[in-house]
């Protein structure tokens, strides 16, 4: 969830009142927001870097305040103080108007080279804007909330803003290759070429975040104006020549990107918010955007969509009974300006062009609840008839692990993934032989793979608990998985009961009585006929040679009991002898 | 019948006594160990106030056993030199001795032998004088008859140097008569016995009174896991709510049932590789029911079912992607799937308590793995004041009755609530629930009929379990650094029992 940060005082100045601490959590709880931390510059820095750090910042009370991740409308405080007053109903939602220019459109030319590296660009122009030092720094931020979130840490799409002054259009989007690409890019004194710049920015906190995006591309993309002066080179860095500043008046906007639809609705969020500070008011220039096919389109496309949802699926769905007339205002609350139209029954709902997250009619029900106010609303249960049922795989592990527990064991509860060395090396196994599932990114070796087996996560669990004293017994009854090609995914689990005795002396007997009380509890009986059970001497690297038996149970082997090897034991950092069984208990369904 | 003969004894002693006795010097008397004394005034404490004794520490030497040899003996200094004839000894020979090596240096530097290096047979050893006097055995002997005191703290400390004499503490008891003294004590039974109920002599016998102060001796037994203990009982509540239990036996997932299925986008966040375990074997899924998957692909790129859709280039291969289920909302997807698959529908509530999987950064209240509860409800016709009437009951269930709904964000659900209760610890409300109704985007491509909805919730079992169980750190709960005597000594888990603070909530 993306956490906007606004000053405290600016927002009440906004809003037209102040608030109690208290007053603006409730407000924020009732319309999907939280007001999750109410601190200042100086705290923020002391509590990262240290007191003396934090001497001299600013201490005005910052309000951080999460807001929904597709609320992109509500990511700065322009958008949040416009969003609450039309909740409150102190304003009426403005009117978004793409105006065309008196002189000339701008041009953005899009060459054919962008389309295997970043295909798509949108832009507009922001005329006669007035920013002051907070206007501007609200105007950077959003860009940059816009950028971690909607747009995928710039993957998907990356602005740049810039002094339209300073240029002269047409402009032109283009990809090449990285040695050809020359300019002094954003606060720095002088030219590097692309090549340059990819490798000073390796070491830049920041910027060596995106440079993914594009390294391993044959061409770069890059925006010029008709003189050849870089606009940026997206989605890495804009040009210094044309920065914006707290003076500019005239603000060009571009977006680049991999996916058209996020790239327009960016464009509409940016323009949408900050047209407020522009000479008409909440007026946007548009721009014409050239395709590589010859087709022109004009943007911000900043379109009002009509949907039309009946008054009493709205009350259906949200279980209240209010008339049409009270549906439509509470929607015109949230930004969805609306009317009862036809046979009185048919709400008209507006979706203006911030309203991007409004895909569905169900949006549009959960925004008449949020009106309405969730807290309001009459709680009834469902007559949902239903007769329940267990997982029959789930009753038996209930059943078993608390026979388990009587029989004397304590019930372990261990991790399902784990490192290849504790499935295989440690157990006197290759890895190749366990059929185990493997992760294609772990952070670190504990998660390299899922557990094939119990037994490791036991021996952890004894390793830690060591002070206790003996004999320690344990059991988990848990799944472990296993490749299996005749699944749907390709792996399948199993449920597995596995159960230890660590003391002075192997405890064999202990660990076998213990089988022969599991299958007494199954109502298997001992034998080597079809219905019963046997174990028969067997091996394997993980067992005391001559102290490892195979058990078979119904016709087939469900897994192996014995004296642990002292290689397992050393390895697992234990230091007396140890006795285990391990069984897959799905047979006995 | 008197406790013993010793008892017996002190207590004749007692009798005549003038004021008490003491347990050494009655042991000293009685010509016993003063061990048995010892045990006879314990006897006759437990019976009550026939006796009373007070427990006295005195310091006393006493020789050790190399110390009593030497008092019988004489010192290994005098014994060398007694050996030592007057026309002297080879020093080889000396050595050879039992005391030698000790005797003779001391006898060297005590000037009682000289040793003459110019002997024609090697170093040979003559006496100084003709007679000498044993101090060490004359002290040790002082010691012995009990006249340690006439020994100067130096020479004590000398003699315990040499590891002759030791000073040991001695607890006596001073005994005198208690409250209810008498000498005809019958002992007390401490136990019934089979021969006691077959002859019926308990019904003369007196029985020593047992301590109920101390502690019993706790049985040996197993334990259950306290966070299984909570799943037990989550469990419990859901079925007795008529909820069914999933299949949730498949940690591995594909993208598509995890994600795709869910509506949720190709390019959502929680897609990243920083939030989700992908799989490298087997990398994908090998199959998919690829009717539904048309549908699910167009709803996402294009829309439909009255959705605009995501308008993005929707790619099978990322669905086929496995990873660990970073959520059971995937098998309530397959379940949702299955239902749609029944015709003609039939209403059904779900459940399901299992682990989850996220690449998240680690600390107190996260791991890579955690167990997810969810429960859901298809019908026709559910509103949000169903869904909220639901999480009221099941909430009541867990003891939690004070709770409020905040409009929150999910990609598969809307609308979508977040669950509060007010906290009565913490004196704030505290998310304890996420819910809401699955999004039309997500049913209909199932084949869902167009007029049912299914509301959902969810919630993780670590949390409650770490308030209920008063645990801090997780890595203390889950995994294998469990701390096993907290497993040991964990309470039952009782739900809706929880000693709560009496709630001054205003009736409706």
């Amino acid at each position: 969830m993306p956490t906007v940060s606004v000053k405290r005082d600016l927002l009440f100045r906004a809003l037209g009142r102040t608030y109690t601490d208290e007053e603006f959590d409730e407000l924020c709880f009732e319309f999907g927001l939280e007001l999750d931390e109410i601190t200042s510059e100086k705290e923020i820095i002391s509590k990262e870097q240290g007191n003396v750090k934090a001497q001299g910042a600013s201490d005005v009370v910052l309000y951080k305040i999460d807001v929904p991740a597709n609320r992109y409308d509500l990511l700065c405080l322009e958008g949040l103080v416009r969003g609450l007053q039309v909740f409150k109903e102190r304003i009426k939602a403005p009117v978004y108007k793409r105006l065309m220019p008196n002189g000339k459109i701008q041009k953005l030319i899009i060459t054919e080279e962008t389309a295997k590296v970043r295909p798509f660009a949108v832009a507009a122009v922001l005329r006669n804007i007035k920013f002051t030092k907070d206007r501007y720094d609200s105007f950077i931020e959003l860009q940059e909330k816009l950028h971690q979130n909607i747009c995928r840490k710039r993957a998907l799409v990356a602005i740049g803003t810039h002094d339209l002054d300073t240029l002269s259009g047409p402009f032109t989007y283009t990809a090449k290759r990285p040695s050809d690409i020359k300019f002094k890019p954003l606060n720095r004194t002088k030219e590097y070429t692309a090549c340059e710049l990819m490798k000073i920015y390796k070491t830049d906190n920041h910027l060596k975040h995106y440079l993914h995006i594009i390294e391993n591309k044959p061409l770069y993309p890059v925006i010029y104006d008709s003189n050849g002066v870089v606009l940026s080179m997206p989605p890495i860095i804009n040009g210094d020549h044309s920065k914006i500043t707290v003076n500019t008046r005239n603000v060009f906007i571009e977006c680049t990107g991999t996916d058209f639809t996020k790239a327009k609705i960016v464009l509409d969020i940016i323009v949408t918010m900050f047209s407020e500070y522009c000479e008409k008011q909440f007026t946007v220039e548009a721009a014409e955007v050239v395709f590589p096919n010859g087709k022109s389109h004009t943007f911000p496309e900043l379109a009002y969509r009509k949907e039309m949802v009946r008054a009493d699926l709205i009350n259906k769905k949200v279980g209240i009974r209010e008339t049409p007339e009270n549906l439509a205002k509470l929607l015109t609350r949230m930004y969805l300006k609306s009317e009862v139209i036809g046979d009185g029954n048919q709400i008209e709902i507006e979706i203006p062009p911030t309203r991007a997250d409004i895909i569905h009619a169900c949006d549009i029900v959960e925004d008449a609840a949020i009106a309405y106010g969730y807290n309001n609303i009459q709680m009834t249960l469902p007559k949902t008839y239903t007769i329940a049922n267990q997982f029959p795989l789930n009753k038996l592990t209930e059943l078993l692990r608390h026979d388990m527990a009587a029989a004397g064991f304590t019930e372990a509860l261990t991790f399902a993934l784990c490192s290849q060395e504790d499935i295989a090396d440690k157990l006197g196994l290759d890895i190749s032989a366990t059929k185990a599932v493997h992760i294609s990114n772990p952070k670190t070796a504990e998660f390299q793979v899922a557990r094939t087996t119990l037994l490791p996560g036991l021996l952890k669990t004894i390793a830690a608990n060591r002070k206790m004293p003996l004999p320690l017994k344990l059991f988990e009854i848990s799944d472990i998985v296993v490749k299996d090609s005749s699944r749907d995914v390709g792996a399948k689990n199993y449920r597995h009961l596995c159960a230890v005795y660590y003391n002075k002396n192997p405890g064999f007997e202990i660990i076998h009585g213990l089988l022969d009380r599991i299958m007494q509890l199954l109502d298997v009986h001992p034998g080597e006929d079809k219905g019963g059970y046997v174990i028969k001497a067997s091996e394997g690297p993980t067992f005391f040679p001559g102290r490892c038996a195979e058990i078979f149970a119904r016709g087939q082997s469900i897994g192996k009991l014995g004296v642990l090897h002292p290689d397992v034991i050393t390895k697992f950092e234990l230091t007396m002898p140890c006795s285990s069984l391990e069984i897959n208990i799905e047979p006995f369904l | 019948m008197a406790d013993g003969p010793v008892a017996e004894l002190l207590l004749r002693r007692l009798e005549a006594a003038d004021g008490g006795l003491d347990s050494a010097e009655l042991a000293a008397e009685l010509g016993v160990e003063h061990q048995a004394v010892v045990g006879a005034v314990k006897s006759l404490q437990a019976l009550g106030e026939v006796i009373e004794a007070e427990l006295r520490s005195t310091k006393r030497w006493e020789l050790t056993a190399e110390g009593e040899d030497i008092a019988r003996e004489g010192s290994h200094e005098a014994r060398v030199f007694r050996s030592v004839p007057p026309e002297g000894l080879a020093q080889s020979e000396l050595m050879r001795l039992p005391s030698g090596k000790v005797g003779f240096s001391k006898a060297m530097s005590n000037k009682w032998i000289r040793v003459d290096k110019s002997a024609a047979d090697g170093p040979r050893v003559f006496r100084v004088v003709d007679s000498m006097e044993d101090e060490v055995q004359r002290r040790l002997q002082l010691v012995q008859g009990g006249q340690a005191e006439k020994l100067g703290e130096k020479e004590k400390s000398e003699l315990r140097k040499r590891k002759l004499l030791t000073e040991v503490t001695l607890k006596t008891y001073w005994v005198s008569k208690g409250s209810a003294f008498s000498t005809s004590i019958s002992k007390q039974e401490t136990e019934l016995s089979p021969e006691m109920i077959s002859s019926g002599s308990w019904r003369d016998r007196p029985f020593k009174s047992y301590n109920f102060a101390a502690r019993g001796v706790l049985p040996d037994s197993g334990h259950l896991h306290p966070l299984l203990k909570v799943r037990s009982q989550f469990r419990q509540i859901f079925l007795e709510m008529g909820f069914t239990e999933m299949p949730t036996d498949n940690f591995i997932e594909s993208s598509f049932w995890n994600f795709d299925a869910l509506f949720q986008p190709q390019q959502h966040p929680a897609r990243d590789q920083h939030d989700t375990f992908f799989l490298q074997d087997p990398a994908e899924a090998l199959q998919l029911p690829m009717d539904y998957v048309q549908r699910v692909k167009r709803t996402h790129s294009q829309g439909g079912y009255g959705s605009q859709g995501y308008k993005y280039n929707w790619k099978l291969d990322e669905a086929r992607k496995n990873l660990l289920r970073t959520h059971t909302t995937s098998a309530s997807a397959r379940a949702l799937y299955r239902l749609a698959q029944k015709k003609p529908f039939t209403p059904a509530k779900y459940f399901s308590i299992d682990r989850v999987f996220r690449n998240e950064t680690l600390d107190a209240t996260h791991l890579a793995e955690f167990h997810q509860i969810e429960g859901v409800v298809a019908d026709h016709g559910l509103t949000l004041g169903h869904l909220m009437g639901v999480l009221r009951e099941f909430f009541t269930k867990l003891g939690i009755t004070q709770l409020r709904f905040k409009p929150a964000y999910n990609p598969y659900t809307e609308p979508s609530m977040e669950v509060f209760s007010y906290h009565q610890g913490l004196k704030k409300w505290v998310e304890v629930g996420n819910s809401g109704i699955f999004r039309p985007e997500m049913l209909l491509p199932m084949g869902l009929p167009e007029n049912v909805s299914v509301i959902a919730w969810g919630l993780s079992l670590e949390r409650p379990t770490m308030i209920k169980y008063g645990i801090n750190n997780i890595r203390e709960l889950v995994g294998h650094k469990v701390n096993l005597q907290m497993v040991y000594d964990s309470p039952l888990c009782r739900l809706d029992t929880e000693p709560r603070p009496a709630q001054t909530q205003v009736a409706a």
